[in-house]
């Protein structure tokens, strides 16, 4: 019964997204029907979140098979951590739409059924439990955004999807590669069924698919163009959720996949998320319009969730899931925070910028809100996700803790410099008293993602205590997927008579009577 | 006394349907007033296909197991009926896309009359299980595929394909033919099965006559299905012929070409696999890397397509070269994708030709997608399934061909393959683009005047390969289920 809130999780928007093109509702009733669908939608995930038991692993299960020969099925289903994301999702893309609604598209029918389209790929990339269908979901998600992108962007939006594509394909058709090995190795493509593989080849395609798409230092080279020139709305949906996407991979793919790999590529990875941690602060720092601060920003935050992921604890894991959930819900309010300030004063450039929290109190209080939880105040919600992964990562090594510890006082400055550029300071030079305030609307699709953040603030173990079974990550790594789940164990085979080791799993050495196979196994809960 | 054979006529039912077709056709030219032949001639043509189409399924059914018929010069299986349904298929389509053409009519029955003919002898050609019916239907078809593309002699550019089509054409049936008397010369065997066993039996696998004789055969169905290095014709050829000639090509003779060379190959030479798989292999590189270079640089779509064409045969090359049950099942899979993706594309640029009066480059593409919704969206997603992004069969079928390589333990070749991909995605996300994101002061509408012209059987033949494309991705097990079915006549 549960199994099918998550197909109608998937398919509620698909089938929306179907429904707008195929009948021609007028304009407004697009934009509205548009909206209830993901209103409906984030209806269903309360239902499903409420229904969760999150002292299990995975659940809300459905599997059909899709193609036998080559084991290939239709398998989706939630472990606390994807919920959540998927939440994240839904949230995110509702106030998107909402906010597309309120300052009007061109094309409205092909702009919401796109929408709808993504909302349905990206619930697909978190809750599929079968390569192949990650896969496809994965690939799902880029064909709406290179249209969003490509046809309602800025003047450079071609540029910018052509780079965008051409980055985030290379390292996709890497992962297919990586697929079709590691699924045919195991003899089977279900995420659930299949074991662990040795291979540093087939690990890389992955993480280089995850590591571009999310953009991890130095793969970023996409970013700033696709987030300038994308409409904000679409700029929150790609900062917000799809890079989500592309760390949950890691996550759920390439750590637990490949325990082996991951140890050896550990410190090489942290150090590139450090380097991308302060590189991006620095950036921030120095980028001169709003929407730079926001993309810098989060190539800065992503290169900390990927410290989290890869320091390879109970607290890094839940810090870096709630970090995503918290940057998620920051970076989109901040994105469409942009689009309100653009839609004034026709620029989000600093220089132009200035003296707007005066006679305008919305704006200026949710921006502070916003940024202030941006740069991790003690008591917000994303001081509890950073504080849990540096906790992490310092077990991994103290340097990691120090890195850490001065990106936060980087994130300081670039917020704090964000938030005094736009209202403080005198008043600027494009910026008229004509200018109003948050209208109601915009308050409606940010005030939301705010009082998420807020209430996450209050109680951030709502994620990070609730995103692996049994509330622990390492229990649940040991049931589920995680390094500690095995060890090393040596076998003598006294003959090879019979024995076939599964490939990826076991290495042998020597031949003969004195063949010793080394195997990875999987210790029984 | 020459005693003969008996004559399986209801394996020959497609055939003569579609050659009586043909034949009517041909007398409704002469017969019937010039008002009435176009609309005649084509409601015969799509009823010899349509017939073909439900004689050669009813065929697969009842050949559960392959066995030669008339004193074994064709082989009456599984295989050659799955080829033959998608070859019928897309000669109904072709007739859907060439009859709301504008162009000149004067040769309507001759037209549809040699449309029948192709397609009869492609399917002749899919089930020939001897060198004879080989190159007998080889001819058959390209004779009738030469004047096709020449049909409209107005056009220069018409006449020069056909003329060039004829030439290196006719170079590679000659060169198919010398190899297949060196093969007969050394093993005194026709049937392909009769070849593998005289290799077997006497030892003849080391014979340079022979190999050399294999590379020939290989060389001349190269040439047919447009595999680089024998591809030179290709994108005049499909840039010169009529469009909706330019779909059939691309679509049948590829399927005839690749599924006859699965059959050849494996059937006859499996002593010889080590050989050629790395033949094919090698092959399937170069007309990737030559596809989808010489792509990039196109601004005439026709010529694109054409040049993704070469690279697709690359893809399902790959297939071929697996030399195994799970590589037949991704050439058979692949083919019917590929058949409805190039002429559902080949026909949506068909449509914009006839709008615009002038051979559609990227440029004039613009604005298409906003203008005509559904062929917008159609041409979209044959892109977005050549390209092989999911929801297109396009995906299933390359992933299944990797997974073939894979299996094989050419990992290499799958590193190529996915390299291609990568590349073709950059002249496939340029057609969307020129159709959807160029700026409206770019746009440059052709003063057709009047709202586009409707042309129901065109969007009527676009909406089944559309349908074909996105189903196989949803409904692949029943597809490769036929696949399997297919490929089991072979002894892979």
């Amino acid at each position: 019964m549960t199994g099918s809130l998550t197909t109608i999780l998937i398919l509620l928007p698909i089938g929306g997204a179907l429904f707008v093109w195929l009948f021609p509702l007028p304009r407004f009733w697009v934009g509205s029907f548009a909206l209830l669908v993901s209103l409906v939608e984030v209806g269903f995930w309360i239902d499903a979140l409420a229904r969760f038991h999150f002292s299990r692993g995975l659940q809300m299960e459905q599997h059909v098979s899709w193609f036998k020969d080559l084991k290939v099925s239709y398998h989706v289903g939630f472990y606390g951590f994807s919920l959540w994301l998927a939440g994240l999702t839904v949230v995110v893309m509702a106030c998107a739409i909402g906010y597309a609604f309120w300052a009007g598209r061109e094309r409205p029918r092909a702009y919401y059924g796109l929408m709808l389209l993504l909302t349905g790929a990206v619930v697909g990339v978190f809750a599929a439990q079968d390569l192949l269908l990650f896969y496809a979901f994965w690939e799902g998600m880029l064909i709406p955004l290179y249209v969003l992108v490509g046809v309602w962007g800025g003047a450079g939006r071609l540029g910018a999807t052509v780079k965008f594509v051409i980055y985030t394909m290379a390292g996709s058709l890497l992962m297919l590669a990586s697929i079709i090995v590691f699924g045919l190795s195991q003899g089977t493509f279900d995420l659930v069924e299949s074991g662990t593989s040795g291979s540093i080849w087939i690990f890389l395609g992955f993480a280089a698919a995850f590591a571009v798409k999310a953009p991890l230092f130095p793969f970023h080279g996409w970013l700033p163009d696709a987030y300038r020139e994308s409409s904000p709305e679409v700029a929150a949906v790609l900062s917000g959720v799809i890079s989500k996407a592309a760390v949950y991979g890691f996550l759920r793919i390439a750590i637990p996949k490949f325990p082996g790999p991951t140890a050896d590529v550990r410190t090489a990875i942290l150090v590139l998320a450090a380097a991308g941690l302060v590189y991006g602060s620095l950036l921030a720092f120095r980028a001169p319009d709003f929407r730079g601060v926001v993309a810098y920003s989060s190539l800065s935050q992503l290169g900390l969730i990927t410290l989290g992921l890869f320091a390879g604890n109970d607290l890094g894991f839940d810090g870096a899931v709630l970090q995503m959930v918290n940057h998620g819900l920051i970076s989109a309010a901040l994105f469409l925070l942009a689009g309100g300030i653009l839609r004034r004063v026709s620029t989000d450039e600093f220089a132009f910028l200035g003296g707007m929290a005066r006679g305008r109190p919305f704006l200026a209080t949710v921006l502070m809100t916003t940024g202030i939880i941006a740069l991790a105040v003690p008591g917000s919600s994303a001081f509890a996700g950073e504080f849990l992964i540096l906790a992490g990562v310092f077990q991994r090594g103290w340097i990691w803790g120090v890195i850490g510890a001065v990106a936060i006082v980087l994130a300081a400055m670039y917020m704090l410099r964000l938030i005094s550029a736009v209202l403080h300071r005198k008043k600027g030079g494009l910026v008229t008293d004509a200018a109003l305030d948050l209208r109601p609307a915009e308050l409606a699709v940010i005030v939301p993602l705010v009082a998420c953040l807020l209430a996450l603030s209050v109680w951030p173990a709502a994620v990070s205590g609730h995103s692996f079974a049994q509330n622990r990550a390492t229990r649940d790594v040991a049931t589920q997927f995680s390094p500690r789940a095995y060890s090393l164990t040596t076998t003598f085979m006294a003959t090879g008579q019979g024995i076939t080791p599964v490939p990826g799993n076991c290495k042998v050495q020597g031949s003969g009577a004195n063949t010793l196979i080394i195997c990875v196994n999987r210790v029984s809960p | 006394m020459i005693s003969k054979p008996t004559i399986d006529w209801f394996a020959l039912s497609p055939e003569l349907i579609l050659l009586t077709a043909a034949g009517i056709a041909m007398m409704l030219a002469v017969l019937v007033p010039k008002r009435a032949e176009k609309p005649l001639a084509a409601v015969v043509c799509a009823v010899g296909f349509l017939g073909a189409f439900i004689a050669a399924a009813i065929l697969f059914g009842k050949s559960a197991h392959g066995h030669g018929v008339i004193a074994d010069a064709i082989q009456r299986d599984r295989l050659g009926a799955l080829a033959q349904i998608v070859v019928a298929g897309s000669g109904l389509l072709c007739v859907g896309v060439s009859y709301s053409g504008r162009g000149s009519w004067r040769h309507a029955g001759e037209y549809f009359a040699l449309l029948a003919s192709a397609g009869a002898g492609m399917i002749f050609l899919v089930s020939a299980s001897n060198l004879m019916t080989l190159f007998l239907g080889l001819e058959w078809f390209s004779i009738s595929l030469y004047i096709l593309a020449a049909i409209d002699v107005d056009v220069v550019g018409s006449l020069e394909a056909g003329l060039k089509y004829l030439i290196v054409g006719s170079f590679g049936s000659a060169v198919l033919l010398f190899g297949s008397a060196l093969v007969y010369g050394v093993t005194g065997k026709l049937g392909f099965a009769d070849i593998a066993h005289e290799i077997a039996t006497r030892g003849l696998g080391g014979d340079a006559l022979l190999i050399g004789g294999l590379a020939m055969i290989i060389t001349g169905l190269g040439f047919k299905a447009s595999a680089a290095p024998f591809h030179m014709w290709t994108p005049d050829v499909y840039e010169g012929s009529p469009t909706a000639v330019t779909a059939f090509m691309s679509s049948a003779t590829k399927v005839t070409a690749l599924v006859l060379m699965l059959r050849v190959l494996v059937t006859a030479f499996p002593e010889r696999s080590h050989l050629w798989t790395i033949a094919i292999a090698v092959l399937a590189c170069a007309s990737l890397a030559i596809g989808n270079l010489a792509a990039l640089v196109q601004r005439r779509v026709k010529r694109m397509l054409a040049y993704s064409s070469i690279s697709h045969a690359g893809f399902m090359l790959i297939a071929i070269a697996a030399n195994n049950a799970l590589g037949g099942r991704a050439l058979l899979y692949y083919l019917v994708v590929y058949s409805a993706m190039a002429i559902g594309s080949f026909a949506v640029v068909a449509a914009r030709e006839r709008e615009l009066g002038e051979a559609v480059t990227l440029d004039n593409l613009a604005g298409f997608g906003w203008e005509r919704p559904f062929l917008g969206v159609a041409m979209w997603v044959f892109m977005l399934g050549f390209a092989g992004l999911p929801l297109t069969g396009g995906f299933v079928g390359k992933f299944y061909a990797f997974s073939a390589a894979y299996q094989r333990g050419w990992t290499w070749l799958v590193i190529v393959g996915v390299a291609a991909t990568a590349v073709s995605l950059y002249y496939y996300l340029a057609v969307i683009r020129a159709m959807y994101m160029r700026p409206t002061e770019e746009l440059q509408l052709a003063p057709s005047g009047g709202s586009p012209p409707r042309e129901v059987l065109l969007s009527a033949s676009v909406a089944v390969a559309l349908t074909v494309t996105v189903v196989s991705f949803f409904a692949v097990q029943p597809l490769i289920d036929l696949a399997r079915h297919a490929a089991a006549a072979l002894p892979l």
